[in-house]
């Protein structure tokens, strides 16, 4: 029971008034960016990151955490009251959302929604309280080569899994490593990928490409849509809350079966998009209404919530116990432990004990103040989106320059997120995608220097990956993943065959 | 975008969906080539001491090439009937916010961030959004007004005041 004393040391940590405060700034900021077009989880933080810096690291990774929980409660007020998803995990729970919104439910639809959310969050959490520290004591006896075949697991997975092409998800992907290439080689210090092009010597830093290919991509995809938004308006008093909460435990099953889809789709960095979509339809498929699916039935928003908050919490684990974020915005976080000279990874939880902990307590309480929020401000937040697109496009834009200029103070960054804003547009609308660009481009250099130690330790020979079981079967898994679709494939051709 | 090419679908035309597929796939041929190229320039061989700078990059450049290959193939071959990237309509209310959004960055060059942003959403509502002007004036200072004060005043968080520096008076 070490992680309970420690959880609880982390609950005196994260317990001070000035952390509660934030909590509550950060949940509110964070409704904010999920509701707001263009503004989403990852480069919300991306952009506040400069504002954390003159923080205590607790403190800051409390707050940008806890936008982090706003940005997850939030996409579901839009998907349910506008039918636009505020973030791609929110798509499916526009399905049975907006139809229940329709029908005059509004009220009840955001508490199972926001309910839901809570219960996948809160499982997530839990999960990782108790399995973090145990990767994290594992992965102390990692080496280069097991290193590396973390990282080939991890971009394997997003092949595999990914429902865009393939050969789509190896560009984007590829395109990431390399942008993480351009600079000066961490190994040899020669200057890679510039073409004399001095002002590149710092590299492309993500966050950049975040702000860009999240921000102004976004706004660029909305724009198209038109820029009328009709919503359903919303009251949620204590009455309906109660109410739905009366009727939601009978729906246990299909919430304990997201949980479980939601981490495990969460760590495998599969991420919370994919993983409201499976859930979604594996509960129309076991779900005795599962024809009424669709038409607004509770179950069908209970799913995909919850297995988008429980896959966005879960991406979580990963970052903190081996330093390989699970989803862009994890990537984010990870990129501001970084700046406060903290190196995510197995000895954090030795080293820095305190701040993980601190971290971990503070993800019980950020939801609960989520929770929270969200059940009393809706009305606010709705107001928000009424707001016309013509003042907010170009506050959104302003803000998203602001904060690409903040990541070095360079006005080149800014044209960059211009540039990175065109290709998010552009790679959106051809299904090219940009999770697995984003993750690349943060674990670029580390997964080329894993890769480079290996190949030293072995002198150049590639079987040190195979070399013995830890490294073979964490390689094999990540063969596995990238080649499942064709073994599904071949499956089913032979059970045709059979048949 | 030089070969735009016209598709007179029942939806209105606009740039097909295959043509974007080509120029991106195009876009990221070249992207992979110069990275290939340049990785090459550096040594992508093993050495006497180690792999060279371009070890790693190399095969990343060409994987992007042949992935784009792939990619381009299948637009230019595929069978399968692909719709309209973006109607013209459309790419019209694209461009008014990405060319504006331009001039704004150039504006943030010459003028810094804290002028452009006032005067680029007072033109974008007053322009775009049909609002009467004291509106437009109005809420852009008030917006770039308070980022003044968040960032200057209070974060101490210096941002970018342009080549011409209008506000040099302030003193920040």
């Amino acid at each position: 029971m070490e992680e309970i004393n420690a959880l609880f040391h982390g609950f005196s940590v994260a317990l001070t008034p000035f952390n509660l405060l934030l909590m509550f700034v950060g949940v509110t900021l964070g409704v904010l960016i999920g509701v707001l077009p263009g503004l989403g989880g990852a480069n919300g933080i991306a952009i506040l990151l400069p504002l954390t810096f003159s923080m205590e690291p607790t403190s800051a990774v409390i707050m940008l955490s806890c936008i982090y929980w706003g940005a997850l409660f939030g996409g579901a007020i839009t998907s349910i009251l506008f039918n636009i998803p505020g973030e791609p995990w929110s798509v499916a729970t526009t399905f049975d959302g907006y139809p229940m919104a329709q029908q005059g439910h509004a009220g009840e639809a955001l508490t199972t929604a926001f309910t839901s959310s809570f219960v996948g969050a809160f499982f997530a959490v839990i999960m990782i309280t108790f399995l973090a520290p145990l990767v994290a004591k594992f992965a102390l006896q990692f080496g280069p080569p097991e290193f590396f075949a973390v990282f080939f697991l991890t971009f394997c997975s997003f092949i595999g899994m990914g429902k865009e092409p393939p050969f789509k998800i190896i560009a984007a992907m590829m395109l990431g490593f390399a942008l993480a290439a351009v600079g000066i080689d961490t190994v040899t210090g020669q200057l890679r990928l510039i073409f004399g092009w001095h002002e590149l010597m710092r590299g492309f830093d993500f966050l950049i490409a975040v702000i860009g290919l999240f921000g102004i991509g976004e706004i660029l995809l909305s724009m198209e849509e038109g820029l009328s938004f009709s919503g359903r308006t919303a009251k949620i008093d204590p009455k309906i809350v109660l109410a739905t909460w009366k009727k939601l435990p009978k729906y246990w099953v299909t919430s304990l079966r997201s949980c479980v889809i939601g981490c495990w789709m969460g760590i495998t960095p599969g991420g919370a998009t994919p993983a409201s979509f499976m859930s979604y339809g594996i509960a129309k498929r076991m779900s005795p209404d599962g024809q009424k699916f669709g038409s607004g039935v509770q179950e069908g928003v209970v799913a995909p919530e919850t297995a988008a908050h429980a896959a966005g919490t879960a991406a979580l684990l990963p970052m903190i116990s081996l330093g390989i974020p699970g989803s862009p915005t994890a990537a984010v976080l990870l990129g501001g432990l970084l700046i406060w000279g903290l190196q995510p990874g197995p000895l954090l939880f030795v080293e820095q004990k305190d701040f993980v902990w601190g971290l971990i307590a503070s993800m019980y309480l950020g939801n609960i103040a989520g929770l929270i929020i969200v059940l009393t401000c809706v009305p606010l937040f709705a107001a928000i989106l009424r707001v016309p697109f013509s003042i907010i496009a170009p506050v959104i834009i302003v803000i998203c320059a602001v904060g690409a200029y903040t990541v070095h103070n360079a006005m080149l960054d800014i044209w960059f997120m211009l540039l990175f804003g065109v290709a998010g547009y552009a790679f959106k609308k051809l299904a090219y995608p940009l999770a697995p660009l984003v993750l690349a481009l943060v674990l670029g250099d580390q997964a080329e220097s894993a890769f480079r130690q290996a190949m030293l330790i072995s002198q150049g020979d590639v079987r040190i990956f195979f070399s013995n079981g830890l490294v073979g079967s964490i390689m094999g898994l990540g063969l596995l993943m990238l080649f499942w679709p064709l073994l599904v494939k071949a499956l089913a051709k032979l059970k045709e065959k059979a048949a | 975008m030089s070969e735009k090419q016209v598709s007179d679908g029942a939806a209105g035309a606009g740039i097909s969906v295959k043509a974007m597929e080509i120029v991106v796939a195009l876009i990221l041929l070249v992207i992979g080539s110069m990275v290939v190229y340049d990785s090459a320039r550096l040594g992508y061989r093993w050495v006497g001491d180690g792999p060279e700078a371009g070890y790693f990059p190399f095969y990343i450049g060409m994987f992007i090439c042949i992935s784009s290959v792939v990619t381009l193939g299948q637009a230019v071959f595929g069978k399968k009937k692909t719709g309209i990237f973006v109607e013209w309509a459309q790419l019209k209310l694209v461009a008014s916010v990405l060319l504006p959004a331009g001039l704004f960055v150039l504006g943030i060059q010459m003028i810094g961030i804290y002028v452009a942003a006032a005067a680029y959403i007072a033109v974008f509502m007053i322009w775009l959004g049909k609002y009467n002007w004291i509106k437009g004036v109005l809420l852009g200072l008030a917006v770039s007004g308070s980022m003044f004060m968040m960032f200057e005043v209070w974060f101490k968080v210096p941002l970018f005041k342009g080549e011409f520096n209008p506000l040099g008076f302030l003193g920040y």
